[in-house]
């Protein structure tokens, strides 16, 4: 990310009102978002702090959550949010990246513009309509199929343990995979697109083939981009909510199996925020979101930098 | 002490509470106590209308009561065009949130606001809990019997109930269940028990967690009662939508909504058995008749708890008053005029409507309790309806 020289300065001459009213105001501007952000963090901090302060590190490490009895824990949420992302990751990877070379590198230019659209469609289905979908037709589906099939054959390795209830952390991480889907393709295939041609065109002139020049000239440059895309995938995964409350079963435990039901910390703030007693169980959620936000805000910055590594050894545009 | 607005109303309120069957006014044949046209009286109290100029009135609150609410909110609407009432159904907390930070006129709860959320209320305030209508819990389940066909005509005890949700029945042909059934004992199946809870806050929950925390001394030493609690057994499903939904996607399940959720979701539902020993199915007169029974013990400030295991032969045992909560003191005369011709209307002429869209009415002792307490409303220290 090269800095843009200023405009220059002639001296003597003041520059104009206009120009200064531009730059203040698209400072101002700038700069709220960064507030923003502060803002959100801090209120977060200072909500959450009743609990935090209570229960200390054993916010994160408890696996109680009894409104009853007062005693907060957050583990079984963190558990849940990352296997959900983490299934959800480990099936959108793949299909995503093989889906962006096939649409930047393969597909004739007719199938790859409707392609395209298509994928970015995903992107635009409410989320509670995944929700819906995942609670009426794919756990059904799931319950009677590949869940009957991988306990048969895989069951006796505790992961892929019974019993199925068709939904829960496995039929989450499908519908999030969907979900992240058309983030992952979206970014790969622009900085598959990034790498620049001379790459090609040498290993192409070298006699290679089409498999060998995408797997050896572009995507080693491209790699840390894809890398960064998936993080975003993660990080969005991560996150959703309305989806996955309605689809993971919302089982107030740590899984023990991919079929277990469970709890993300997005779905459990949104169920039982409406309902919370004013006080430790309010300040609770809160630090709830505030794990939340710290885990995503991590994933961003990683990704972020990987995306940016990306561009920067491709020599392409700014991303 | 209570003092009945105008002679036409008191009896057309008798009216309605006997004959609950239709609305109908027609009260000039009852027998009147004392000569007199009816006309207003000219020296009583009048009964409570809203000012004449537009106004607005915005509650938020339970879901439970939403769609009746709704009902009385378009009635009232037709009879006084110039008031618009919007509920939006937030859920019990979340109006007794909105209530406390005064961002509504009137909130709604399926709990009575408890001493720590009445002591979080602004300085100087006080707030008023206006019973409207009654719920009841039932316990809906889905299991196919051992002959193929749906299991129909359980019947469960409370130890029983409380041993499935603690998850030591773990099937339905357990000997326990079946001493309950001996009719259907054949029928129960050896299919592992599903236990369906909500997974988010609810009045539902607090009423249902208040039942088995009074039948059963190991849930109240290791759950308790409460809006949202930590469920040794079972799959979370949010609303009753929800776990309406998840018993009627498994074979097995078994779960706990709102009554009026059971018959609306079709799911059959378990008869529970009594303080009289009787098995009785949740239905709206099981549930007043619960209330009916406790109507002495009624507590002065309306904040009844759930109403678990009441005598008498027809009662269901696990019943609920829901609320509408508002300040004593209403800072905005026209609003608080409204407020009271609302709830005034609500208490009389609306609760000929409950029956019929599967609530239950208040019983008539705690509807005079009820209308007597309106008088109580004031702005700027000046009553609103002198009683």
């Amino acid at each position: 990310m090269t800095a843009r020289s200023r405009p220059p300065r002639a001296g003597g001459r003041t520059s104009r009102l206009p120009d200064r009213v531009f730059r203040s105001g698209s400072g101002l501007f700038g700069a709220s978002v960064v507030v923003i952000l502060v803002v959100l963090g801090v209120q977060l901090a200072v909500n959450g702090d009743q609990a935090l302060s209570t229960f200390g590190t054993g916010f994160l490490t408890g696996s109680t959550w009894d409104p009853v009895a007062g005693i907060y824990g957050a583990l079984p949420y963190i558990v849940g949010t990352i296997a959900a992302a983490l299934i959800a990751v480990t099936l959108a990877a793949p299909i995503g990246i093989l889906t962006a070379i096939f649409l930047a590198e393969l597909a004739p230019r007719r199938l790859a513009l409707p392609l395209t659209f298509a994928v970015e469609l995903l992107a635009a289905i409410p989320s509670v309509v995944y929700g819906l979908w995942g609670v009426f037709v794919l756990g059904p589906v799931l319950h009677s199929t590949v869940e009957a099939w991988i306990v048969d054959t895989l069951g006796w390795i505790p992961l892929f343990a019974g019993p199925t209830f068709g939904i829960g952390l496995f039929a989450a991480g499908i519908i999030l995979a969907i979900m992240i889907l058309p983030t992952i393709v979206s970014i790969s295939r622009d900085v598959i697109s990034a790498v620049p041609d001379s790459h090609r065109e040498a290993m192409l002139a070298l006699g290679a083939t089409r498999w060998e020049t995408v797997s050896r000239a572009v995507l080693p440059v491209a790699r840390s981009g894809i890398a960064g895309a998936v993080i975003l995938g993660l990080g969005r995964a991560l996150g959703e909510t309305m989806a996955v409350t309605m689809v993971i079963g919302n089982g107030e435990h740590i899984p023990t199996s991919i079929f277990s039901t469970a709890q993300t910390i997005a779905s459990k703030i949104a169920t039982t925020f409406n309902e919370a007693q004013v006080g430790l169980q309010t300040s609770a959620l809160i630090a709830l979101g505030l794990v939340l936000l710290v885990i995503t805000l991590t994933l961003n910055v990683v990704a972020r930098f990987l995306v940016w590594r990306a561009a920067g050894v491709s020599g392409g545009g700014r991303t | 002490m209570t003092i009945l607005p105008s002679r036409t109303k008191a009896l057309a309120l008798a009216a309605t509470l006997l004959l609950t069957a239709c609305g109908g006014g027609g009260a000039s044949t009852t027998p009147t106590v004392a000569p007199g046209p009816t006309s207003v009286a000219s020296t009583g109290p009048t009964t409570p209308v809203p000012p004449s100029g537009n106004v607005t009135l915005t509650g938020a609150g339970a879901t439970f009561p939403a769609l009746l609410y709704q009902v009385w909110i378009e009635k009232f609407a037709t009879a006084y065009s110039n008031v618009q009432i919007d509920y939006q159904a937030i859920g019990s907390g979340g109006g007794i949130k909105a209530i406390t930070q005064q961002t509504v006129d009137f909130g709604a709860s399926d709990a009575a606001m408890k001493d720590s959320e009445i002591a979080a209320l602004p300085a100087g305030t006080k707030i008023l809990h206006v019973p409207t209508a009654l719920g009841a819990v039932v316990v809906t389940y889905n299991v196919k019997g051992a002959d193929g066909a749906a299991l129909d005509g359980l019947q469960l005890d409370g130890d029983n109930i409380a041993n499935i949700f603690l998850g030591h029945i773990k099937t339905w042909n357990d000997p326990a269940i079946a001493a309950n059934n001996a009719d259907i004992a054949a029928k129960l199946p050896a299919t592992p028990i599903l236990v369906v809870h909500r997974s988010d806050g609810s009045g539902t929950t607090n009423a249902f967690t208040t039942y088995l925390d009074t039948i059963s001394t190991e849930w109240h030493a290791s759950v308790g009662a409460g809006k949202e609690v930590k469920w040794p057994v079972g799959n979370g499903a949010p609303g009753n939508d929800g776990v309406s939904a998840g018993v009627k996607q498994t074979d097995g399940a078994v779960g706990y909504v709102e009554l009026e959720y059971a018959s609306i979701s079709g799911l059959k539902s378990a008869k529970v058995k009594n303080a009289a020993g009787k098995f009785v199915a949740g239905s709206v007169d099981g549930v007043t008749a619960a209330a009916d029974a406790i109507v002495d013990k009624f507590p002065a400030d309306f904040r009844q708890a759930p109403i678990i295991n009441g005598a008498g032969d027809t009662t269901y045992p696990i019943a609920a008053y829901t609320y509408i909560l508002a300040y004593v003191d209403q800072t905005d005369a026209t609003k608080g005029q409204t407020l009271v011709a609302f709830l005034y209307w609500a208490l009389t002429d609306g609760q000929a409507e409950e029956k019929a869209i599967g609530y239950a009415p208040l019983p008539a002792a705690i509807q005079a309790k009820a209308l007597a307490e309106l008088h109580q409303f004031t702005t700027g220290g000046t009553p609103i309806w002198p009683g």
